[in-house]
Parts: C-alpha cells; structure tokens; sequence
C-alpha cells in the first residue's frame, strides 16, 4: 500500500473518451493491498476497459465478497455503485439487484475464496440463472487475507511458502462455469494486459453470464519456487489459446484480415469478436471442445488461457423470466397497481366459463389475444419477441467507433437515474 | 535501445532540469528542501558555494532554471487556470539569504591558508573576478582586484537600481568574499595590460565585463547631447548619486532589462510620463517577462515596432524624438526584418531620453602588442573549456569573455577560469576538466516512508508580496519586491517535484507485476518489447513526445522485454518504489555538485 493519494497531476496527453471522461476518472481510491499484488493489476484492467468501452461510471454496479480480492473494487470505478456483500453472497445480491434494475452493466469481483469455498453454492448458480454480468475471480490460490492457507483453487502439489504440500484436488473454476451455463468463459493472467484488456471489455459487452478466471499471483504469500499461482509460473505454464485482437459492430466490418490467423465469433447481437489463433486451432464456441482443451491442460500442467467458450446467442435471466422491457425498478404504482379493471379482467380470465375444465390454468392456457390476457405487461413482451435493444445500454454498441451510444448521452440515460414521472404508455393496462 | 548508463553523472544530471539548465549548475531541489525544513543557513550555503551570489541572485538572476522546471510540463491546466508555471525558484534563493543566521553563516565561511606566494590579478570587479578571487583564495592564492569604481561589485552595484537589490545585500556578499583573506582591492582604473603583466602576476584574469554601451546615431543625437544619456552610464552615475533627477518625460530606447532598470529608475527621479519604446516586437524584447511585467506595473507603457529616426530639438534643448513605424517581414528562412508600415512617423515628445540599445565589449586598454588574440566581433580568442586566451597567463570570464551575458553566467566562468588558473599554476593540463561531485544515497526510511515530502502538490505558482506602488515609487532606495516569509516559501517550495531523487531501476529484481505501471499517475512506466528509440517512444504507456528528455531503458528482465521509463513528466513521487515488491524501484538521491577549484586538481 502507499501513505500518499495518487497525485491529481496527469500525463499532457490524457484523452477524454466518448463519454467525456479520462482514464483517469474511472480510478479509485488508493490501493492498500500488498505491493506488487495481481488484483492491482486487474483494477487497471478493469479500468482501462472500462474506459475504452465509453461506459458512464454511474451506469457500472461494482459488487463483491469478503476477501482481498473484495477489497479491491474500492481501488476502481470510484463514481460506480459498490455493494460489498456478506462472505461469498455476492452472487445473490448481484442476482437481485440485476432482477430489480437490469440497465447497469453488472460486475462481480471475487476471489478464489470467496467463489470457491464459501460461495460455490452461489457461484454455481448465478451462473446456471445466466445473470447478465461480467464476474470476475481474481485467483490466488491462497488466502491472502488471513496469511496464505491454501484455497480451493490451489493446485494439488503445490507447494506453500511454508513448505508443504498441497493434498486436496483443485476446483476449476472455469469448468464449473462452463459446466453451470455460463455463456462467456475466459481466463487470464494479471501480469498480461494486452490479453486481460480485451477479455474484459467483450466480457462487459457479452449480454449474459460472463466468468473470468484471472491468475492473479500473491506476492506476500504464493510468489515461491513451487507455487503454481507465482509470477514464473504462470508466465512459463501460460498456454495462451487466443487473443480477442478488436470486437466491432455489424455495420462496419472494414478490416481486412488473413483468415488463417483470425476466428469470428458472430454474436446474436450482430458483433463481430475476432480472436488472434494462438498456435493450435480451437473453436470458442464448441463448449465440449472447450470443456476437453481445459481439462487436458490441466492434466498437462498448462494454464490455458484466453475466450474459452462464448455462446454467440446467450440468453440471460430476464429473458428466461419473461420480465418486461422496462427495468422493474422504474415501474410506477400505476404499473404494479393497475386498479379494479384490470383485475376484474384477471379475475374474469381465472373463471370456469366451461364447467368440464376443473383446472384455471388450462382456462388460462385457452384463453388467447391480449384482451384476456391477465398480466398487462405480459401482452406487451411476448416470449418470443428479441428484447427491444432501443432502450438496453449495450444497444448503440459502444465499440463502434463511429456513433456515439445511446446510453453514454445525457439524454439517453435520463429514464434510468429514477423512477420515471409517468409510466411508459406501452406499459400501462392496454384494454379500455 | 541500449540500457541507460546511470553511472554516467550526465544522465540523471540532465534529469534535474533546473539544475541542468542553471549555468553553475547549483543543486536547486536540494537548497528548496531545506528552505522547506526552515534550514536557510544551510540553504544559502549550498548556493553560495555554487553560485557566490544568493542575496544577489535571488533578486535579479535572469533564472534560466525557470522554464526548464519540470513543474511547468506537469501542471493541469484545470488546476492552475490553464497557466502551468514553473517553482519560484529565483525567490525562494532569496528566502534562503533572508533567513539564514548570520552568525551561523560567518562561522561557516573558508578562511584563506597560508599564503602559497602565488599572486593573480583579476582585472575588474564584477561577479566573475569575485568568484574567481573566492575560490582561489581559499587554495593560498594572493589576489589583487581593479576596479575603476570606488566599491566591489562592477554591474551588479552600478546597473541594478537599489530599488531592485539593496546595495546592503551586495556589501554582505562581496563581504562574504574579501573576509576570506588575501584578496586584495584596488581602486585603480587599468590603462595597460602590459602595466600590469609587467608586475609579474602569475596569472591574469580579466573580468572586466561589456561596458560600452551602444549610442544612438540619429540626426538632432548631438545638438540635443545634453538630455540623451546613455542608459548604462546614467544608472551607474544614479547608482554612485550622481544623478538625483530627470525631466517629467521620458523616453528609454531599447528593450532590454537595462532599458526595464531605467524607466523605472526614471520614474523614482521625477519622471511621471516615462515610456519604453522598442524597435522589435513586444514579444521578441530580450527583457524578462517579468521584468516588463514590472515596468508596466508601474505605469511604463512599452510602445513596439518604431524605430527612432531623428531626435528633435529647439534652442539647443530637446523637444522630443521622431519614430518611422515598421512591420515585420520573414523571409524564406524565417528571418525577421523589419521594414517601414508606410505609415506616418509618429512624434514623442520629452524633456530626456535614455538610450539603453545594447552594450559591447570594449578593450583599450589590452595593447595590440600584449600577446592577446581578439575575433573580428572585438572579442578574445579563448579556449572555450579553459577561458585561456592565446596569452598563457591571461584568462577572461563574465561578459568579457563571450559577450553580454548575466550575473549566474558570470559566477559560472569564474569557477571555471580558477580550476584552470590553478591547474596552470600547479602544472597541470587546465583542458582536463574535473568531474562533478556525485553523491548517491536511496531515501528510503521505512517500508513506506521516504526521506523527502513526496506528495506533489496542486498548489499554482504564488506571487511574491510587492511594496505598494505609491510607496515604492516614491523612494528609490525602498526596495519593491518584499521577498517570501516563510509562510509563503513554504507553499512555495512545496511545489518543486524533487527532481533529484531518482527513480532507480534494478531489471534483475524485478518481476514485471505491472505494479509500477498501474500506479504511476503520469503513465511513465512501459514494459515491451525493445526497439529504435523514434518507434519507442510512440508504443509506450503514454507517448514520449518530448525528444529533449530521455528514456531510461533498464534491462535484465525475466521475459527478455525492457523498462522504458519517460523522464520527461514524471513526478518523482516515488509511488512505483512503493507499489514495487522487491525493490526493483528505489528513489534515490543524486547530489551533484559541481567540482570547483579546491577539490579539482591534484590528481592521486
């Protein structure tokens, strides 16, 4: 850690992004973890991407555990919302807070603690749930906070700095993730920008469960010949599968490029991710493929990094739940009370009109056309209508160099600061 | 690139700009330290064994340290109202001889030796004859200093108003000088070179600056003779109290700080219309900024582009001056003329004018015969690294020997032109310079703790306080810049970056955990790949656009890449060595001083 605040005074050349804001601006408080410690790194990461992406810092939720790692979300996005959680319930407080305001751009920060052990319960599960996040591991394999005891993540035969050897069988997070339905899977090396940068900002953009998995080395107590979470091993183990080298947008697919050294992931969105091959051929959207490659580097002794798996259509919880277009926190009381009417309407649609069904929901099931339908909104947002990207913040694609988001502008992101003074007319009870 | 030579005094040297840029080269960050600890005595001796002159300096140094200060590449312009300016650390040289304890100082002061039977002549007795009588004094040498004016000091006490710097500084720091012992002065004006080679002095050092200053040659220059003063002899005969008046309207020709010295004396002795008028553009005048800033603090308007061309006169008494205004003209080089508007002559009118146009060497009293060598431009032949002219004992320094300079540039050659004296006089080769002085020492306290404040601060550049004008304008001899109190010198001196705690990077140590790069609020610090130095400056962190200042490139690192690290706006506040975990950083200082006559020679 540092006695002094890092000094206001910046380089000439400091740019401002299309959001208005510098690099700089995206910072936190002062890091008070150990010298030399990865999850610095990783907070520069995160705030490097998040800079690039032109993303409004209020429009960032930040949340995380207990643990070294949970600390660090202090040292980043300073002007983001932050929720430090109970020990390892991160994730059900991210899945809520998503639930109730699915216009931030959500991102977890963890640690192999924190995810692995107290919270594999609730790792497994956000991810399965596909919460539309970005959730980040920043992974030791020791317990930093209370002076390096193994974690669930250390590899089995790795050795302490006092000396010993680790017994237990590691967790691999990433294949958990894959495992559960995680639809963005990558891991990293804090010690590795060029690679770290881009993986986090296609996380951010990826509409769904986005787990990365960043070797992050402790140096105060897993730097040591023998570990396999140090600086040096990790730098000679690192298999390095791809390099996601730019993401653009359908609309402009200008750059030329020699296929036998490029793959393209096509998102469902329309994005285009363009992945560096790294050596061998590996497809990133084969997720048994995937599940194979890591689990043989890990017999192999590898870290396999890089975009391990990415679904190019991810489908996250909102729209498993069917829930409307509108963040539910910004439905008004006309919304969620919409009065006698409707539910003389409801009622009316719970009644047997025909005696010989027993059963309201298969009268529920008969009745067709909006006029019976009982939820208001439900007519609104059919199941199987593409969610109306107009109003999500990813909409205007805020890589494309060329526009300038929607949701990075003033005017765009007025409706999301609080509840809105008069609901949506598309949103109100729809029959006279 | 290649990995940077930090052993080479020069490297980190050049890091410290004010100190770089400084011709004497005095330690600058380390006597601000101290003026911040309150330890003026030991501020004003690092300066006055560097520069001789701190009192003096501190009022009217032409302070090239200033633009070169870091500080000034640093600054956010949101912060400082879009003005990034350098530390004061002209003012804050004056704090520091304000301060200081006298008695502490008198006790600190060298007192001459034995006398070594050798003698030296310094011929004037400006600030480089001063500097050269104070370092060889301390070394045994017997010195004689002529001088045509009645008290030491030469420019310094004849050209600067006592408004500017009262002439009680000047009599503590010449004083400084002739308490040593062994310097001998001598009110005599030196009418031969030859006369006084013929005393049999073993070495000869002529400091007897530019005294000629340049007349005017316009018709109406004779007929109007006795109001038109030239501006170096009518400072110095107000300096001597010669002159106590001036008529009400004033014109002072020229656009130097002599021109700046005189209209605002001119406005102490009755002058209440006073004008400068410049043939140049405002912005090309050589005067300080700060300086014309002054002059028009006090109601000197500085009219540009009018060259005179006649001077008016009636009855034998001046009636005013005729100007024919000009423009400037570039030619496909870039060189400026200046060439007639075509608009009509404007006419001044006034009771005197002071022409301050330059000044020039002048040596009559060196014979042809003499054994000494002059250029065409009327200057001395001289080994630029000696100041050895072609006659074996003769030695020049100051505005004599290179033209018009200044005061710091004059110290400068005198600690030269007595290295080489003494090295002459002891038999060896004067063209071998000494090396600096190089003191290294890490300033690390604790695990997180430096010897130095390294938290730079937001803090704009402070004013120092003026005396109000009505007061000031009144008496010439109230001087008009109050100095920083201590308060303020702290502000002030707070501001410097302590550019001369280095940053130090040892490769084999580190283990590239970026901890360094993530921290650094300047975006300093890349690790990549190696390359041609134009290629590299363009990939790092934050492009190195400043092609004066260096790279450091540091090597020995584990995955073959390089440190690159831009020196050009780091803030030496020491975050990469606390961030670093293995002490692959460390701030370290680097007190260079410059090796003067008493440590130079004699060689093991």
């Amino acid at each position: 850690m540092t006695y002094i605040a890092k000094p206001r005074l910046h380089h000439p050349s400091l740019v401002k992004n299309k959001a208005g804001y510098t690099r700089r601006d995206y910072e936190g408080a002062v890091s008070t973890l150990c010298a030399g410690c990865g999850h610095d790194s990783i907070s520069a990461a995160i705030i490097q991407a998040s800079y690039e992406l032109d993303v409004l810092p209020h429009q960032i939720a930040k949340l995380s555990g207990i643990g070294c790692s949970s600390k660090a979300p202090t040292y980043f996005l300073g002007a983001s919302h932050g929720f430090n959680t109970v020990h390892g319930r991160m994730p059900s407080v991210m899945t809520g807070a998503n639930l109730a305001n699915k216009n931030l751009v959500y991102m977890g920060v963890s640690g192999d603690g924190d995810s692995a052990s107290i919270g594999l319960g609730q790792f497994a599960h956000i991810m399965r749930r596909g919460v539309n996040m970005t959730y980040i591991v920043m992974n030791n394999g020791v317990y930093g906070l209370t002076k390096g005891q193994f974690s669930a993540t250390a590899d089995k035969g790795s050795i302490s700095k006092k000396g010993v050897a680790n017994s237990d069988e590691p967790i691999d997070l990433v294949s958990l993730a894959i495992l559960m339905g995680a639809t963005f899977v990558g891991r990293s090396f804090s010690g590795d920008k060029h690679q770290l940068v881009p993986l986090i900002k296609a996380a951010m953009a990826h509409k769904g469960a986005a787990f990365l998995d960043v070797i992050s080395p402790c140096v105060a107590f897993n730097n040591h010949p023998g570990s396999t979470k140090s600086y040096d091993y990790v730098r000679e183990h690192n298999e390095a599968l791809n390099r996601i080298d730019f993401i653009e947008s359908r609309e402009e697919i200008t750059t030329s490029y020699d296929p036998g050294t490029l793959t393209t992931v096509r998102q469902h969105d329309g994005s285009i991710l363009r992945l560096r091959k790294l050596g061998e051929e590996y497809d990133a959207s084969d997720k048994v493929a995937a599940m194979k490659r890591v689990q043989e580097g890990m017999a192999a002794g590898e870290v396999v990094t890089g975009l391990l798996y990415v679904d190019p259509s991810p489908k996250d919880l909102h729209h498993h739940l069917n829930t409307v277009d509108v963040a539910l926190n910004m439905l008004g009381d006309a919304d969620l009370c919409p009065g006698p009417s409707a539910l003389d309407r409801i009622n009316a649609g719970l009644r047997l009109s025909d005696t010989s069904s027993p059963c309201w929901a298969a009268s529920l099931a008969a009745s067709s056309g909006p006029p019976s339908c009982p939820w208001p909104w439900a007519s609104c947002s059919p199941n199987s209508a593409a969610p109306s990207r107009a109003r999500s913040p990813w909409a205007a694609r805020p890589w494309a160099a060329s526009a300038v988001p929607r949701w990075a502008l003033p005017s765009a992101y007025g409706w999301s600061c609080g509840r809105a003074a008069r609901a949506p007319a598309w949103c109100s009870p729809g029959s006279p | 690139m290649k990995p940077t030579d930090i052993a080479n005094p020069d490297y980190f040297h050049k890091v410290v700009d004010c100190q770089w840029a400084c011709p004497a080269h005095t330690p600058v960050p380390e006597y601000i330290r101290l003026i911040a600890h309150g330890r003026y005595s030991d501020a004003y001796m690092i300066n006055w064994k560097s520069n001789v002159f701190p009192g003096i300096l501190g009022r009217t140094c032409d302070r090239p340290c200033e633009p070169a200060c870091r500080r000034s590449r640093v600054e956010d312009e949101n912060l400082v109202k879009g003005k990034k300016e350098p530390v004061a650390i002209c003012r804050l040289k004056r704090v520091a001889a304000d301060y200081k304890d006298d008695d502490d100082i008198d006790a600190k002061m060298p007192k001459a030796p034995e006398k070594n039977g050798k003698r030296i002549a310094c011929i004037g007795g400006g600030p480089a004859s001063l500097t050269v009588a104070r370092d060889l004094a301390v070394l045994g040498y017997e010195i004689v200093i002529y001088d045509q004016d009645p008290k030491l000091g030469g420019f310094i006490r004849t050209q600067i108003p006592h408004f500017r710097l009262p002439e009680s500084v000047i009599d503590e720091e010449v004083g400084y000088i002739t308490g040593i012992g062994n310097i001998e002065f001598r009110h005599q004006r030196v009418d031969s070179m030859k006369a006084i080679l013929a005393e049999g002095y073993d070495a000869v050092f002529v400091g007897s600056g530019a005294p000629r200053g340049r007349d005017l040659d316009v018709p109406g220059r004779k007929e109007a003779a006795a109001n038109i003063h030239i501006g170096l002899d009518w400072l110095s005969s107000v300096s001597f109290g010669h002159i106590d008046k001036v008529g009400s309207r004033v014109i002072v020709l020229g656009g130097g700080n002599t021109a700046m010295d005189c209209c605002r004396t001119a406005r102490r002795l009755g002058g209440d219309d006073v004008k400068v008028i410049v043939r140049s553009g405002f912005e090309e005048m050589k005067a300080s900024p700060w300086e014309k800033e002054d002059a028009m603090g006090e109601d000197i308007p500085i009219l540009n582009m009018l060259v005179p061309k006649e001077v008016t006169h009636k009855n034998g008494k001046i009636t005013g001056v005729l100007f024919e205004k000009v423009k400037a003209e570039y030619d496909a080089k870039g060189r400026r003329s200046l060439v007639p508007s075509g608009e009509p002559d404007e006419h001044h009118e006034c009771d005197d004018v002071l022409v301050a146009i330059g000044q020039e060497n002048s040596f009559p009293w060196i014979e042809k015969d003499a054994g000494i060598e002059f250029d065409k431009w009327g200057l001395p032949k001289l080994n630029e690294k000696t100041f050895g002219s072609t006659h074996p004992k003769v030695f020049f320094g100051g505005d004599a020997a290179f033209g018009p300079k200044n005061i710091i540039w004059a110290a400068a050659h005198g600690h030269d032109g007595a290295i080489s004296i003494h090295k002459m006089l002891i038999g060896e080769n004067p063209e071998e310079r000494p090396a600096p002085g190089v003191n290294v020492a890490s300033q690390k306290m604790g695990i997180h703790e430096w010897s130095y404040d390294n938290a730079p601060t937001i803090d704009h550049r402070l004013k120092v306080p003026h005396r109000p004008k009505k007061e000031a304008l009144k008496d010439i001899m109230a001087e008009v810049e109050l100095g920083f109190d201590p308060q303020l010198a702290f502000k002030e001196a707070q501001r410097c970056l302590n550019c001369d705690v280095q940053t130090v990077f040892t490769g084999q140590l580190c283990i590239e955990c970026d901890a360094c790069v993530d921290i650094c609020p300047m975006d300093c610090i890349s690790f990549t790949d190696n390359g041609e130095e134009k290629d590299l400056r363009t990939r790092l962190m934050a492009p190195a656009m400043n092609p004066t200042q260096d790279l450091y490139i540091g090597n020995d690192l584990k995955t073959g890449r390089i440190m690159a690290k831009d020196e050009d706006v780091c803030l030496h506040c020491g975050l990469c060595a606390e961030r670093c975990p293995t002490g692959a950083w460390d701030m370290r200082k680097y007190y260079m001083e410059m090796t003067q006559a008493e440590h130079a020679c004699r060689k093991q």
